[in-house]
């Protein structure tokens, strides 16, 4: 099948962080993963190139969610859980917008991830900003979706029972093509994520970890802090060997149908037994095996993890539609009121 | 084709009912049969009745399925109250239908069906075909299957093919009755089974061999003959309330120019609007199957954001899903149309029966300050009208507008008149302008408060929507208290000052006299009928039939002050006429109501009326 690769129109000058600087007052608490997301999205908007006028901006609601109202493009803040379901509808009836969607994991895991499942599914093409504070912030401090189990809460004063989602185990499961994972304190991967977001046609999840000052500071330290990250985080590149340590002496290799941590240079181990990262491999086998590994037996996978060329659903309304224009007798409203069996009195 | 001359009963209109078991092709008998009646220029009005399962156990009550007919030489306004020919398939489809049948209607029945265990399973002590209990019924018993079977003896057939064209042999004996030519369902099976041949055979030689049979037995001693009613000039069709919403919707979004977005969820009654809007690609209709109600109506905003005539489609139990959204489409000002086909409610409710009952929840059913437009179509052929409308007004004055039919407006069908698109109303929505320097996104019209539509891609205009209240003009989030009050006046002075673009409500009948009837949506044909039947007895009633709720016509509290009674008649327990009291608090305002899952009976109606005009 053919598809039509609609492309976004781009921009005739280059554009500026300041292009897309709203007038707005930023109302995230001082100190919140939030304001750096921000300033990714500012940075790698001008770089994407697309005209300013064809981004829009989805969310749900959270704090997350206020993110339309600091970046000037065209944006739509909605209601709790329903972005992705107002992100398809824009972008269906306009694909020649470059639609991002701002959310959290209670907007998107929790109240709706009925819709979540479903976008990815169809493999819309819409860049799913994904803020894992893995804690409701607005609400002030219930446990979320991706809360660990055992977590003290305002809702869980003995530690919640409940099994958290792993995001990126959940977007393979509904077949997702495209998922990356990025800390909230490193700007320079959070942009390149983002930027590999835009380019992949169809629906892309990028998982920020983002700290919560207020509510779960320092959730994700014992992964993203800055005295244990070279242990535990595994950032990988395509084409690159899935080395992570200090000095780059771990690496990940497949022994039987499980992934291991190996120790380069001790038991025989070479670079050359280490695993190579294919992003763009259609088989989520592995890339399943990379999102859901976690401390401490094994480092947290960082990066585009998956971004697999498929079908997008938005292409395929454009060829069908196409298809039919071309086809059909029916050609304007009068021709259907006339079609088929009818008569003159 | 007939060889006696037979005396010729002439009918200014006939209702008949095909019932049998659902898989006894009744809804096929019952299409062909009206289609025939179309042709010969009877008006007509059909319903098709049929069980929520879709194969319910064989022989049960449950499991009947049914298409009734109404035709007539004058203009038909229902579906039929009671029957005048009956087919009835099996024991169970005799007994939850008899009731309909008038004393002395013909009753046509396959004798074959009624074999010890199916009058068992129907819910029978003894043989109603035998026990003398029909007797005041002119009863055909025809042994419909063995004489199927016996006519396709030569072609070779297997068993279950040949029992199931039964139907037709039924259809056969319909067409003697009413003396109609067999030519059009013949050209009919040609077309259908183009693909299967051997079909077409076998459906000819069914259909000709039951008429063959009736004029053999006489089935009747003389033809029963609707004449062909007068009509307005023009070319005609037949229509379903559920088609015509789809094309009116598909009018109205060619009329704006506005492409067509529908995000909708399956749900009885209302899938065939979704269904139907999906074979048209070709006029650009974008038709997107949602996981659920609520993305339904999510992905339908976001079109409209993204400037398209959106739509979503749904039932009683998914607008109640579709509160929350709808409160969005309020609060960001954009066009949505919200169809809701009712049903019986509460919850699940009666699915496949209709009800008047979700007239509240369209009007009020959300948090907040919520005003939207709301319209009702009155028959299956206006409904592709009022789907015009619903989408002008809501694109022209940039607010949801939820349409309202139900169950029987969207099964049945009628004759409709087709249109040109060159005549219908021109629909002019307010899109800005790219680059307009004075754009902001709440800057309204004052002449009707109504903002503008700013569509993403377009140069100088970005701007950003959404559910927090946002301040006049500007559209920036405020939690200003004084700006709360502004912008709630300004949502709901904007819905009220629709009033200035929608027609008076026109009264049938004198403007002023003893009673006068109010009804909305659905129930038009049975209580037009009922009043006319009462002023040919020269009683002074008038009838008023809304088809704008809200807001309401402007004329309205006057012309409720014509009459010494008011009588508000409702398929729900008293919705419409609790608003009408909420706005003209007049003490002569009574009610009649009916939640059965059924449409009104105008002899019900005729004598409610009229013990309203004997009491002081």
């Amino acid at each position: 099948m053919d598809y039509v690769n609609m492309t976004v129109e781009r921009s005739k000058v280059q554009l500026t962080k300041t292009d897309f600087e709203s007038d707005q007052m930023v109302k995230w608490c001082p100190g919140c993963g939030a304001h750096a997301i921000l300033a990714a999205v500012e940075r790698v908007f001008p770089k994407i190139g697309y005209r300013k006028e064809n981004f829009c901006i989805v969310s749900g609601i959270g704090c997350s969610s206020r993110f339309p109202y600091y970046v000037n493009t065209y944006g739509i803040h909605g209601i709790h859980g329903r972005a992705a379901a107002i992100s398809t509808g824009v972008k269906i009836a306009n694909p020649r917008l470059s639609v991002w969607m701002a959310t959290g994991d209670g907007d998107s895991l929790a109240i709706g991830g009925n819709h979540f499942i479903h976008i990815i599914r169809r493999n819309v093409d819409i860049n799913i900003l994904l803020f894992n504070n893995q804690i409701y912030g607005l609400t002030k401090g219930q446990y979320s979706p991706t809360t660990p189990m055992g977590k003290v809460t305002k809702t869980s004063p003995q530690g919640t029972i409940e099994h958290p989602f792993t995001v990126g185990e959940l977007v393979m499961g509904a077949q997702g093509t495209f998922f990356a994972r990025v800390p909230d304190n490193n700007i320079n991967m959070m942009t390149e994520a983002m930027f590999e977001a835009a380019k992949h046609d169809g629906t892309s999840i990028v998982e920020i970890m983002q700290n919560c000052i207020i509510f779960a500071d320092k959730a994700h330290n014992e992964v993203t802090g800055k005295e244990v990250k070279d242990e535990t985080m595994l950032v990988v590149k395509n084409g690159e060997p899935m080395v992570f340590g200090k000095n780059h002496e771990k690496g990940l290799v497949l022994r039987d149908t499980r992934l291991e941590v190996v120790e380069i240079g001790k038991n025989g181990i070479t670079t050359d037994d280490i695993l190579v990262h294919d992003q763009y491999s259609q088989d989520p086998g592995i890339h399943l095996m990379l999102a859901k590994i976690a401390p401490p037996n094994y480092p947290m996978v960082f990066g585009v993890i998956r971004s697999a060329m498929f079908p997008t659903y938005d292409d395929m309304v454009e060829e069908q539609i196409k298809y039919a224009k071309e086809t059909s007798k029916i050609r304007n409203v009068d021709d259907l009121l006339n079609s088929g069996d009818t008569w003159e009195i | 084709m007939t060889k006696k001359k037979r005396p010729v009963i002439e009918r200014e209109e006939v209702v008949v009912k095909f019932v049998g078991d659902s898989g006894d092709g009744m809804q096929l008998s019952g299409t062909m049969f009206s289609d025939v009646a179309a042709l010969v220029g009877n008006d007509l009005a059909t319903f098709p009745d049929f069980p929520a399962e879709i194969r319910a156990p064989q022989n049960t009550i449950a499991g009947v399925s049914g298409f009734q007919v109404h035709m007539g030489s004058s203009k038909i306004f229902t579906t039929g109250d009671m029957v005048d020919v009956l087919v009835a398939m099996n024991p169970a489809s005799l007994r939850a239908n008899l009731k309909w049948a008038k004393k002395g209607a013909t009753i046509l029945t396959d004798t074959d069906a009624f074999d010890d265990k199916a009058i068992e399973k129907a819910g029978y002590k003894k043989d109603p075909l035998k026990d003398g209990s029909l007797e005041s019924y002119n009863v055909i018993k025809a042994p419909i299957t063995t004489l199927t079977k016996e006519s396709l003896k030569d072609l070779n057939i297997d068993n279950k093919t040949a029992e199931r064209s039964k139907n037709m042999f039924a259809l056969g004996i319909l067409y003697y009755i009413f003396n109609r030519d067999l030519k059009p369902s013949f050209h009919y099976f040609e077309q259908k089974f183009k693909k299967k041949p051997e079909l077409i055979q076998i459906n000819k030689v069914v259909l000709q061999s039951g008429y063959n049979y009736a004029e053999t037995i006489e089935a009747l001693e003389s033809v029963i003959q609707v004449g062909p009613a007068k009509m307005e000039k023009g070319r005609y069709r037949n229509i379903t309330g559920n088609t015509g919403t789809a094309w009116g919707l598909l009018a109205a979004s060619e009329k704006s120019g506005r492409p067509l977005f529908l995000g909708s969820y399956p749900i009885t009654p209302a899938t065939e609007i979704l269904m139907e809007l999906a074979k048209h690609k070709s006029l650009g209709a974008k038709v997107f199957q949602a996981e659920d109600e609520i993305a339904g109506i999510c992905s339908a905003i976001g079109a409209s954001y993204a400037g398209s005539m959106a739509c979503t489609t749904t039932s009683g139990p998914g607008l109640s899903l579709k509160s929350e959204a709808i409160g969005l489409a309020v609060m960001t000002e954009l066009p949505l149309v919200i169809v809701d086909v009712q049903r019986g409610g509460p919850s699940t409710g009666l699915p496949t029966k209709s009800e008047q009952s979700d007239l509240y929840q369209a009007l009020f059913g959300r948090n907040g300050e919520c005003p939207v437009i709301v319209v009702a179509a009155s028959t299956s052929e206006n409904c592709f009208y009022y789907a015009y409308m619903a989408a002008k007004l809501s694109m022209e004055h940039m607010t949801p507008c939820i349409l309202l039919t139900d169950g029987y407006l969207g099964f049945g069908s009628t004759l409709f008149r087709i249109p040109k698109m060159a005549d219908m109303p021109p629909i002019n929505p307010p899109m800005a302008q790219a680059n307009d320097p004075e754009y902001k996104p709440y800057k309204r019209n004052p002449e009707n408060l109504v903002r503008q539509w700013a569509i993403p891609g377009t140069e100088g205009l970005r701007h950003r929507i959404g559910g927090l209240e946002k301040e006049n003009i500007m559209g920036t989030v405020s939690t200003d208290p004084m700006n709360h009050q502004i912008m709630t006046d300004l949502r709901a002075g904007k819905v009220d000052k629709v009033a200035d673009y929608i027609p008076e409500q026109e009264i049938d009948g004198d403007p002023t006299g003893d009673l006068l009837v109010v009804s909305w949506g659905g129930t038009y044909g049975a209580v037009h009928s009922a009043v006319q039947q009462m002023r040919k007895e020269g009683k002074r009633v008038s009838h008023a039939h809304f088809h704008y709720i809200m807001p309401l016509p402007k004329n309205t509290g006057d012309m409720l002050k014509g009459f010494k009674k008011i009588v508000v008649c409702e398929l729900n327990s008293g919705q419409f006429v609790n608003y009408l009291r909420m706005k003209f608090p007049m003490p002569n305002i009574t009610q009649f109501n009916k939640v059965q899952g059924l449409p009104f009976m105008i002899n019900e109606l005729t004598d409610k009326f009229n013990q309203l005009l004997e009491e002081k």
